[in-house]
């Protein structure tokens, strides 16, 4: 039930996905595939996977892969540490940004950058080349210029913290960028300033999984594809039309059509279309 | 990184597990082992010492005899009993002799030796800002910038020569705050101390240089028993470093320092130290048995002493740096990183003691234990009854790395006066999977991000250090905890 595109360029592609944390299986066999310059909105109810998958896609080291494949630029994506996941270009923008107590995010972007830029075989910025890209992004994405000489995500509002993953996103300027619901718990203003950070980036060759529960943010950023997750599974995907029709019937409309398909046995409800 | 290493200047990360383990290769003069009344005699002629000061030394010999079963056993710390007469009590670079008279007259050798540690002594590559007094085993070598400490007229020299040329000031102050009879160790010191630093800023001046003394054990089974005595005059302060560094032994080494601060009115001072004895090989062999009383007293009102310690080295870690309250008004402030790694041991914290009115007294204690390291911050905050309105905030954190480390956080508090203001904060915390997974995430590897976390932890005491210490700090801390993280 993946989007595929066969005749185009391949960024990740994933096949038969499954992963477990401790003894429970969540992701329950994954196909996608993601081409460059797409964007991909994954959506599902609470527990569907959806943060799992990004978290797995990313590295995140409780996860365990039972099963399947996954190829990122044409590489074994699984067997690279979270870290080289992220220098060849993979970017996950979290879902509850962490906290760095003493960790001055100044100093945090700093490292960011001078490790991709290394791993791309780029020089590394000075100071002031550095400060100069990092004003230019903080700008779009609207945060108080004090903000980077305090620690990282310590004391930052939701909607600070959410910015402060764009402006991470923005400055590592990966190939692909996960977000893994940033537009949770976001204003209306600050979701217009994550959603146009997003389109800037997307506006290159640059490839987007957008991982949501609501429609809401795709007001502002339409996907090219839209999937739906269910009990571990992508149970339908479509284009960006899916999403309204998703919002329209609810994701217990979905539930009955897998039902039908026979691809879950959790939902006991019968088909509302 | 470009910043001056104070400390050394190869602290790189690769074959890093010791860098200051190299030996000099110096001929020195060295008594024979053991401890007696004539050692006591020996070293003071050694010294060429007034009478008075022999009689304070044997007083204090006799008095350690006494004490001679009564070696602490209150800290958490393990160690098999110290034979303190295998011990060498003096050991001096043979060349040196008496001590030098300028630079011009110190051994290249010794020059070339420091040199090495990172600590260039000669004039020309001396450190910009840093006036430094050397000491290697026993006896000082060399002092930095002394022209401009004269002109500005601030004694900063070896203790043994202020001994012999300011004996009414040495008079005065020696054992005012550490008295002979003291503790144990302090007691030890006292009889056979063999030199350290001296220094006095008069009233109203404000020291032009950071001052520093750097400490070398390099003898084999040689104690290294220095005695540092410190006075701000009335209104004047002085910023006051400590480094040290020992040979790689197989054989524990025995170092126990006193040091006493003393400020006057409206005095202030400020003493960092960084501590990088020896800590002992991966299994627990060797290392420098660190047992050091530290103490000032802020005698005049409105006078203020800081005590700053990043805390690396050692096998065991014994040490207290405190502050009397005695004016009205007065300040006294302790901020300490100490990190254990491998099999080191550190009981290590403070005590505040209020007399005057108005006292305040700040506490910020970081504990890092990786390894089989065990740490414990054993502080005591003592108000008395005539200490109206005093306060104390006191803040203790551990940090774990690892499940065969210990953190253990012993206070004490004392009040005796309604009027007080205590505060107490501790944690206890891990370096957590969510942020190491944060940082790689955005590319940082595993060991950079378990730094970049410590470094934040230890941020609040960093930014007490001079500045080119704290670069130092951050360094020294990641060289400890190599093969702990990542």
């Amino acid at each position: 039930m993946a989007a595929t595109n066969s005749h185009s360029d391949p960024l990740l592609e994933v096949k038969g996905l499954h992963a477990a944390v401790a003894d429970t299986e969540i992701l329950k066999g994954i196909d996608l595939t993601v081409n460059r310059g797409e964007v991909h909105a994954i959506m599902g109810p609470n527990g569907s996977g959806k943060s799992t998958l990004a978290n797995v896609l990313a590295g995140r080291p409780e996860y365990h892969i039972t099963e399947g494949t996954a190829l990122f630029q044409g590489q074994d994506l699984l067997a690279m540490l979270p870290e080289i996941r992220a220098r060849e270009g993979m970017f996950l923008a979290f879902q509850y940004p962490i906290e760095l107590p003493g960790v001055r995010t100044w100093q945090f972007l700093k490292a960011a950058v001078d490790n991709i830029r290394e791993h791309r075989g780029l020089p590394e910025l000075s100071i002031r080349e550095f400060d100069g890209l990092l004003e230019e992004k903080r700008q779009m994405v609207e945060i108080d210029p004090d903000l980077v000489k305090r620690s990282v995500n310590e004391g930052f509002s939701g909607g600070e913290k959410k910015r402060n993953e764009i402006l991470q996103m923005a400055l590592m300027d990966p190939s692909l960028a996960i977000l893994d619901e940033t537009d949770s718990g976001l204003d209306i203003d600050a979701l217009r300033i994550v959603s146009n950070g997003v389109n800037r980036f997307r506006e290159s060759t640059k490839s987007v999984i957008l991982v949501t529960h609501y429609q809401r943010i795709l007001n502002y950023i339409t996907p090219d594809y839209v999937h739906v997750l269910l009990d571990g599974r992508i149970v339908k995907s479509g284009g960006s039309e899916l999403a309204l029709k998703l919002e329209e019937n609810g994701y217990d409309w979905v539930r009955g059509l897998a039902v039908q398909d026979g691809r879950t046995e959790s939902s006991k409800e019968a088909p509302t279309v | 990184m470009a910043t001056r290493n104070v400390i050394s200047r190869d602290t790189g990360v690769e074959d890093a597990q010791y860098k200051w383990g190299f030996e000099f290769n110096i001929e020195s003069d060295v008594v024979p082992k053991g401890l007696s009344e004539d050692v006591v005699r020996l070293i003071s002629s050694k010294k060429q010492e007034p009478d008075w000061m022999l009689e304070w030394r044997l007083k204090a010999y006799r008095h350690w005899l006494k004490l001679r079963t009564e070696e602490p056993t209150w800290a958490n710390l393990h160690h098999e009993p110290i034979d303190f007469q295998d011990i060498s009590y003096y050991a001096a670079p043979r060349s040196q002799g008496d001590g030098p008279k300028s630079l011009e007259d110190v051994d290249p050798e010794i020059l070339e030796a420091f040199s090495k540690l990172g600590i260039p002594l000669e004039e020309q590559k001396k450190l910009t800002g840093v006036a430094i007094d050397a000491v290697l085993d026993s006896v000082s070598v060399a002092t930095t910038y002394r022209d401009l400490l004269e002109k500005a007229g601030v004694i900063f020299c070896p203790i043994s020569e202020a001994i012999r040329n300011h004996p009414d000031l040495v008079k005065k102050y020696l054992g005012s705050v550490v008295p002979y009879s003291d503790n144990f160790y302090a007691t030890l010191n006292s009889a056979v101390f063999s030199d350290g630093s001296f220094c006095y800023i008069p009233p109203g001046v404000r020291c032009p240089v950071e001052l520093m003394t750097y400490f070398r054990i390099n003898e084999l089974d040689t104690g290294q028993f220095e005695r540092t005595l410190i006075i701000a005059d009335k209104g004047s302060y002085v910023s006051y470093l400590e480094g040290c560094t020992a040979p790689m032994r197989k054989t524990h080494q025995l170092h126990a320092a006193v040091v006493e601060l003393i400020t006057l009115e409206d005095a202030e001072i400020k003493y960092s130290t960084l501590q990088n004895w020896y800590p002992g090989d991966k299994d627990g062999n060797g290392g420098v048995y660190n047992f050091v009383t530290k103490r000032g007293k802020a005698l005049g009102d409105r006078s203020k002493i800081s005590w700053t310690q990043v805390e690396t080295g050692s096998a065991i870690t014994w040490k207290y740096p405190s502050v009397v309250l005695m004016g009205d008004d007065t300040v006294g402030e302790f901020y300490s990183v100490a990190l254990v790694n491998r099999h080191q041991q550190a009981d290590t914290g403070t005590k505040m003691t209020h007399v005057g009115k108005n006292t305040r007294s700040t506490i910020v204690a970081k504990g890092i234990s990786a390894g089989q390291g065990n740490n414990t911050y054993r502080g005591q905050v003592k108000i008395m009854p005539t200490a109206t309105n005093a306060r104390n905030f006191t803040q203790c954190d551990s940090l774990l790395i690892g499940d065969r480390c210990g953190a253990h956080t012993v206070p004490y508090i004392e009040v005796r006066n309604p009027t007080a203001s205590l505060e107490h904060e501790a944690s206890t915390s891990k370096v957590s999977d969510d942020q190491i997974f944060y940082l790689q995430q955005r590319g940082i590897s595993d060991e950079e991000a378990h730094y970049m976390i410590i470094n934040g932890f230890c941020r609040g005491i960093f930014k007490e250090l001079p500045f080119e210490f704290a670069a130092e700090a951050s360094q020294l801390l990641r060289v400890s905890l190599e093969g702990a993280v990542g």
